[in-house]
């Protein structure tokens, strides 16, 4: 059981949630993930560690609501506890001074994308950061990207802050300039990590993405997080969750992350049929 | 109650266990076998010859004192009977119902020469059972704290077995397992209509009792390593006993489709996440109308027997080899058969075939044909040239076997490993660095319960011996 230490709204439908959690707040590596069970019956769905205080013994998760479990965690309150959390999981991310660093953010990326950051930051690379959302409400960690960068830049799909565009098109912008790139960065929806690597593929800019394939156990036993890396069978939640991005098949991950499509859907509409009955008895038990 | 003499009836029958009806149980995960009542499991253990020179002792893997037990259960001295299991078998009622018995304690069973084999396995498991209904207090026995402290990883049977005899023994144990319930196999793997989980949760709440600590979700090698173990956590040994959890994949086209699993994650969904509950519970599986499982191990028809619970119309066994090759146990193969699985032998898939949006379509099979037979003994499957055939399937179950956990061999390099990762002991089932043993399916690759549990105990002795006198040599 892991006391919910704070849990706030950090732009629409994204959570940021603290935990008491000592040991793994001690043992988190930058890159490292755990898995978090919400109630008994929950499953166990992979989170990110954004942040960690091992002073005061706690994690961080950010959280976008997408369905059933996300959207059950995001109702849950300071005080209560989650059920379980495993971890610290994967493999660290390898940070060493590559020089210049352009850092990908799209979406709820950007909260695994940030310890990352900042650590390269502290290896001493210079950081380029590139974050994109759909519309400028849903940019998360703005403030603590931007501090730990040393070009920051935004876009936006309708161009209601930064440039007017996709990620890639700032990246563009910046090899076209003709910067030296020494490593590309990418966390994000997966469409988004497979369009950053295209691209820098052409200009044979190293990348590195981190993948978010479906898991069960998260520790190699299932098989369920596998994927193709340079046409060789991989699983995400020991070998990465880190890869090149040149050699990961994005198209065969995109189909395999709508596998239950259908049954989470079922899921999420009985959830949400229940939680308006509860609340049109007028929530009586809360 | 005083001795009668033992008036064996070797001419009667096998007594035969009452069975849930097989058109009823392929649609419900309750136990399949219900067990001896008392008067069958007399009238079973009066078959035995109670033999000078047992052979069936030879047979099992912990030479447990058979005629002893049956002997007692004849006797209807039940209580004594579990007592005398448990000496050399700390979980008789898992094992009564998994041990492969016909290749062990009943294959050599004098009785099997002429006729059928004293019913080993049932009888043992009729003691356990017995002893567990009569609500019965365990009497552990433990010696007084020796103050020395036992790290356990992983909770399989290797590990429990490990963690109980070292408890007995006055030691502070603690045991680490990776996943948010203890068990191994036991629980993620092995199906609740072949082993309820009841069963194993008293056996885990006996170790509590017993003063072993258990802390789940603690993956070592990620929140801790072995060397922190020992030398920030206080413990004076470590006993590795973290499985073959693996799974191997065939390496063929199409694998990565939607719709093939591996038999370890279809299992864990069903067995650990409960997604026969789905959406009652939060995690989903996917059961197409046809259900195709590749192997022939008990893996195998364990995943074949669940998807038929689970609504699947016609479920297949597609194997390489022919049916006297099978390695599951004989009893799950025939059960398998009485619920309608059909088996496909001789054939191997080659290719997994996908439709427009990446949903398993069909496997492309091809047949075999028996050759010499190879180093394991079993005669080789070589492909029969131009016998390709197509067969329509929108789930695929790869049961092909599994590889050893590699969590710890990677942040542990000073750990020797052989082939595959597996890990290397000496006969006391010492690893090649200090204070480190380790046993079960770790050492042996996928094997089976009875010898995971035999080298636990096989170690938990040598780590007695280590901690008494702090040799290493
Ligand atoms: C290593 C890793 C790190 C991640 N870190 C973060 C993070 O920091 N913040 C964040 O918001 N999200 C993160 N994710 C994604 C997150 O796990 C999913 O959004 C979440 O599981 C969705 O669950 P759900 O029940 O709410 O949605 P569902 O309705 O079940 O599914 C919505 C979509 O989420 C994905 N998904 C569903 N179940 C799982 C599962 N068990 N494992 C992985 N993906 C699943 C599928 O693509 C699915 O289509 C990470 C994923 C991975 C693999
Ligand atoms: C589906 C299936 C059916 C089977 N049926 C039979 C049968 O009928 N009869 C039979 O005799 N045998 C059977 N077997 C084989 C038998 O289950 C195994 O041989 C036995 O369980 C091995 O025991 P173990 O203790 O070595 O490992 P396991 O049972 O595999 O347990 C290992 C445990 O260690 C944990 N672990 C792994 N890595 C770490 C880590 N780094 N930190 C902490 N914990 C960790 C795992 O989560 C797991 O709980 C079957 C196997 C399977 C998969
Ligand atoms: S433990 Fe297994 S092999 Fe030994 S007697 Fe019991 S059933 Fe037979
Ligand atoms: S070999 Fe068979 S008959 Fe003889 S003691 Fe063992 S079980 Fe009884
Ligand atoms: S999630 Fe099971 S192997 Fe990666």
């Amino acid at each position: 059981m892991y006391l919910i230490k704070e849990i706030k709204e950090i732009a629409p439908k994204i959570k940021k949630m603290v935990l008491d959690a000592p040991l793994l707040a001690r043992k988190h590596k930058a890159g490292q993930f755990v898995m978090v069970i919400n109630t008994e019956k929950g499953e166990r769905i992979p989170l990110t560690i954004a942040d960690k205080d091992p002073e005061k013994g706690e994690i961080t998760l950010i959280f976008q609501e997408v369905g059933k479990s996300t959207i059950e965690m995001g109702l849950r309150k300071a005080g209560e506890y989650i059920f379980d959390v495993v971890g610290p999981l994967g493999k660290p991310t390898h940070i060493v001074n590559y020089g210049t660093v352009v850092c990908i953010g799209g979406g709820v990326g950007t909260a695994p994308l940030y310890p990352i950051t900042k650590k390269m930051k502290e290896t001493g690379n210079y950081i380029i950061t590139i974050l994109g959302a759909r519309n400028k409400d849903l940019f998360i960690l703005e403030k603590e990207m931007e501090s730990v960068s040393d070009e920051f830049y935004q876009t936006t799909d309708d161009g209601t802050k930064g440039r007017h565009g996709l990620v890639t098109d700032e990246l563009q912008a910046l090899i076209d300039s003709g910067r030296k790139i020494d490593l590309v960065l990418a966390i994000g929806p997966a469409i988004m990590m497979k369009f950053v690597s295209l691209l820098t593929q052409k200009y044979n800019i190293p990348t590195m993405v981190s993948l978010n394939s479906i898991m069960v156990d998260g520790t190699g036993m299932c098989g369920a997080c596998r994927v193709s890396v340079g046409g060789v069978t991989k699983f995400v939640c020991v070998d990465g969750p880190e890869f090149d991005g040149h050699k990961v098949n994005f198209d065969e991950l995109l189909k395999r992350q709508a596998m239950y499509k259908d049954m989470e859907e079922e899921a999420l509409k009985k959830f949400l049929e229940e939680l308006k009955k509860q609340e049109s008895c007028g929530g009586c038990h809360a | 109650m005083p001795d009668k003499k033992w008036i064996p009836q070797p001419k009667k029958p096998r007594t035969p266990i009452p069975e849930q009806k097989p058109e009823v149980r392929r649609r419900n995960f309750k136990e399949v076998a219900l067990g001896y009542t008392v008067e069958l499991a007399i009238e079973e253990a009066y078959r035995c010859l109670q033999c000078k020179n047992p052979l069936c002792v030879d047979g099992c893997p912990v030479g447990i004192d058979i005629p002893g037990f049956i002997r007692h259960i004849g006797e209807g001295r039940f209580e004594e009977a579990y007592y005398t299991l448990k000496k050399y078998n700390s979980l008789p009622a898992i094992c009564g119902r998994v041990c492969p018995q016909e290749d062990q304690c009943e294959q050599l069973c004098i009785m099997g020469k002429k006729f059928k084999p004293v019913a080993i396995g049932r009888l043992e498991r009729f003691a356990a059972d017995w002893f567990m209904q009569s609500g019965k207090k365990e009497d552990f026995q433990i010696e007084p704290p020796t103050g020395k402290k036992v790290a356990i990883v992983g909770s399989g049977p290797a590990g429990l077995t490990c963690a109980g005899e070292l408890a007995k023994k006055g030691h502070k144990v603690t045991i680490f397992e990776a996943l948010h319930k203890p068990g191994g196999v036991l629980v993620y793997g092995i199906p609740e209509f072949r082993l309820p989980k009841k069963i194993v949760d008293i056996e885990v709440e006996n170790l509590k009792k017993m003063g072993v600590e258990i802390k789940t979700s603690a993956i070592i090698g990620k929140l801790y390593t072995i060397d922190e173990l020992l030398e920030e956590e206080g413990f004076d040994a470590v006993f590795i006993g973290t499985g073959a959890g693996l799974p191997y994949f065939m390496g063929i086209e199409g694998e990565n489709l939607n719709g093939v699993y591996s038999a370890n994650e279809f299992l864990t969904r069903v067995n650990l996440m409960r997604a026969y509950m789905f959406p009652e519970a939060d995690t989903p599986v996917k059961i197409g109308k046809r259900v195709a499982v590749i192997g022939g191990g008990n893996t195998a028809m364990d995943a074949v027997r669940t998807a038929l619970r689970l609504g699947a119309e016609e479920a297949y066994i597609i194997y390489r080899r022919s049916e006297a090759e099978l390695p599951a146990r004989e009893e799950e193969i025939h059960h398998a058969k009485e619920e309608g699985v059909q088996f496909k032998l001789l054939t191997n898939p080659v290719k997994i075939i996908g439709d427009e949006n990446g949903w398993v379509k069909a496997l492309q099979c091809i047949k075999m044909q028996l050759g010499e037979p190879d180093e394991s003994g079993r005669r080789r499957p070589i492909p029969i040239e131009g016998s390709e055939f197509e067969f329509p399937v929108d789930t695929v179950i790869m049961a092909i076997g599994q590889g050893p956990n590699p969590l710890i061999q990677e942040t542990q390099p000073d750990i020797e490993v052989k082939r595959w990762g597996i890990i290397k002991i000496d006969e006391q089932g010492r690893t090649s660095k200090k204070g480190v043993f380790a046993g079960g399916d770790i050492v042996t690759g996928g094997a089976t319960v009875i010898l995971a549990m035999g080298q636990g105990k096989r170690a938990a002795q040598a780590i007695d011996e280590y901690l008494k006198t702090g040799k290493w040599e």
